[in-house]
């Protein structure tokens, strides 16, 4: 639904150039709740502008819903009729709403309606409705000084939804929200993924977002992207930086009479009760170090620690099994061949309970 | 001069004034709306970067600026009369007036315009809209409680240049306080369009602040 092939962009100034894009290879499915994260100044708000063209691309091409975007910007600076008709089928929410202080809610939904040139009563009925949709009806004559930062964005998501998008571009669109607020706008959000088929492309820098609406991520780190997949398949690769972050599991690492696995559901197993399933199979018992669970998309992912008694060596046959019931198994510090491991030392206790800031933060210090 | 005699003349001269005034006040903003939106549209990444018209309009509403209101009405003379005929009456001095206040006017309204946030300007470029929709149905009414303010400025300094405008060319309580309070040195009279004066421009300053204050009003209400 939204492509993008090699997409950088370059801001120059005087002095210097900085590059904000440096290759992004976007694949957004249509249906899908795409969410990019990253620090600030990653790049991720130059990719969703570049999306819709807000901004230029310096190179690379723009595709959304099989129509190329950048050949309909050309060369011109000027955004051509072409690609205003274009940007009108894509609808675009903001971390701080830009509502128009000067019109009520209702004002504000008809604004995209009247550049679409539907007439005063088609616009009525369109914008009522549409609040309908976020649940705003009775708000339609206040004005926006008047709602909450809630109550803001759900007139911003009704507004972009006036052009009947099939892609929805939100920046940030929650970031200004406090934790209870968000949650329900993005509940909102994936509803309206659900119920009118919406493809979403949003971007963030708080992982809880894409843990709680996202289909796929990318994590992006300056001007790239280091990871990009469904939800599933990141959690299925070991040593992912954005599966750790999304399900942090801690508590402790093998020693010579345990052995610590990390257990990774990827959707579908998770209802089954594998752990006690194990227990009774093999006779052991089996302690949960630690869990972090959650359902994603409809289906439970997440990852738990858990530590089998007696070395690795005694318990080759049940972490067979649990591979054999199609979860992905890592021992942590475990005497398990290298190979197998890759992903295990990412995954230390350290590494995981550090906060995201922190450790990119001082990445960004030292450069 | 006894208070029956000033009457006509004081009542002549606020009529002459407000003619003077409201005409030139149209032609300021019909001529220095546009050019106020155009500097900033034309700006260093603006909507429609375009520096030469940038820098051109800049230099002439610079020049405009920074010329004595005295001086451009004696230059302008010759355009006075060739546009109305002669350069004396109050139709006369309207041609200078409005020349005077567009500049003026254009600057405030350049900088009423900046003032709308970009988030808005990009808001409604998202939503397919083309530099006329952003300037018609964003940035001119966010703006607008600072556009009517900088009207009430703009009036009021018209007022002024009338006043002055009026002495030199005749009509207006500029020409009444020169001709008869000061050459025939009528106190009184002086006096009273002193306080002629202050009364336009109190009502003046008092209407443009109650329509900021009706426009700002649901803008600024707290959150329900």
């Amino acid at each position: 639904m939204i492509t993008t092939k090699d997409l950088t962009k370059v801001y120059r100034t005087r002095d210097r150039e900085i590059t904000a894009l440096d290759g992004v290879d976007l694949h957004v499915n249509e249906g899908e709740v795409f969410g990019v994260v990253g620090q600030s100044g990653a790049g991720k708000s130059s990719l969703i502008r570049c999306v819709n063209l807000l901004e230029r691309p310096t190179s690379g091409t723009v595709t959304v819903d099989g129509e190329d975007l950048t050949a309909l910007a050309g060369k011109r600076s000027r955004a051509g009729r072409e690609l205003r008709a274009a940007r009108s089928r894509i609808g675009m929410v903001f971390q701080h709403f830009n509502l128009l202080s000067s019109r009520t809610v209702r004002g504000n939904v008809e604004l995209p309606l009247e550049i679409l040139g539907y007439s005063g009563q088609q616009r009525r009925s369109k914008a009522l409705e549409l609040l309908d949709l976020v649940g705003l009806s009775e708000k339609a004559r206040a004005y926006p000084a008047q709602l909450s930062g809630g109550q803001k964005q759900r007139v911003g998501i009704a507004r972009a939804l006036a052009g009947d998008p099939k892609v929805l571009l939100s920046d940030e669109a929650t970031s200004a929200l406090d934790p209870e607020t968000t949650r329900s706008v993005l509940q909102l959000l994936r509803d309206l993924n659900r119920k009118l088929g919406l493809t979403v492309l949003l971007i963030t820098h708080e992982m809880d977002v894409v843990k709680s609406v996202c289909d796929s991520a990318a994590l992006m780190k300056n001007g790239r992207f280091t990871e990009s997949g469904t939800v599933s398949e990141l959690l299925a690769t070991p040593g992912s930086e954005l599966a750790g972050e999304l399900f942090p599991v801690g508590g402790g690492s093998s020693g010579d009479d345990r052995t610590v696995v990390d257990v990774t559901f990827h959707g579908g197993t998770a209802t089954e009760p594998v752990v006690s399933k194990l227990s009774r199979t093999y006779n052991i018992d089996v302690s949960i170090l630690g869990a972090a669970m959650d359902t994603v998309g409809g289906k439970q992912v997440g990852r738990m620690r858990i530590a089998l008694p007696g070395g690795f060596d005694d318990n080759v046959v049940p972490i067979g099994y649990l591979r054999e019931q199609g979860l992905t198994v890592t021992v942590v510090d475990g005497p398990e061949p290298a190979s197998v491991l890759s992903g295990a030392s990412v995954q230390g206790p350290d590494a995981e309970e550090r906060p995201a800031t922190g450790a990119e933060s001082s990445e960004e210090g030292r450069r | 001069m006894s208070w029956a005699e000033m009457q006509p003349l004081l009542w002549q001269g606020v009529i002459d004034t407000v003619y003077m005034v409201a005409w030139s006040t149209l032609v300021a903003v019909l001529v220095g709306l546009p050019i106020g939106v155009l500097l900033v549209l034309t700006e260093r990444g603006g909507l429609l970067r375009n520096a030469v018209v940038n820098k051109v309009l800049g230099a002439i509403v610079n020049v405009g600026r920074s010329l004595p209101f005295i001086i451009l009405m004696i230059a302008l003379i010759p355009v006075t009369r060739a546009l109305v005929g002669t350069f004396i009456g109050p139709s006369a001095a309207i041609v200078p007036l409005a020349i005077g206040a567009i500049p003026f006017f254009a600057r405030l309204v350049e900088t009423a315009v900046r003032e709308v946030d970009g988030g808005l300007v990009e808001a409604v470029q998202s939503m397919g809209g083309g530099a006329p929709t952003i300037v018609f149905k964003a940035l001119l009414p966010q703006s607008l409680p600072s556009l009517v303010a900088g009207l009430t400025t703009t009036v009021i300094v018209l007022i002024s240049y009338s006043a002055m405008a009026g002495a030199i060319s005749g009509g207006g309580l500029g020409a009444v306080a020169l001709q008869y309070g000061y050459q025939r040195f009528e106190t009184g009279v002086m006096l009273a369009t002193v306080a002629a004066l202050i009364v336009i421009v109190t009502l003046v300053q008092l209407l443009g602040d109650a329509v900021v204050r009706f426009l700002t009003r649901r803008e600024r209400s707290s959150a329900a």
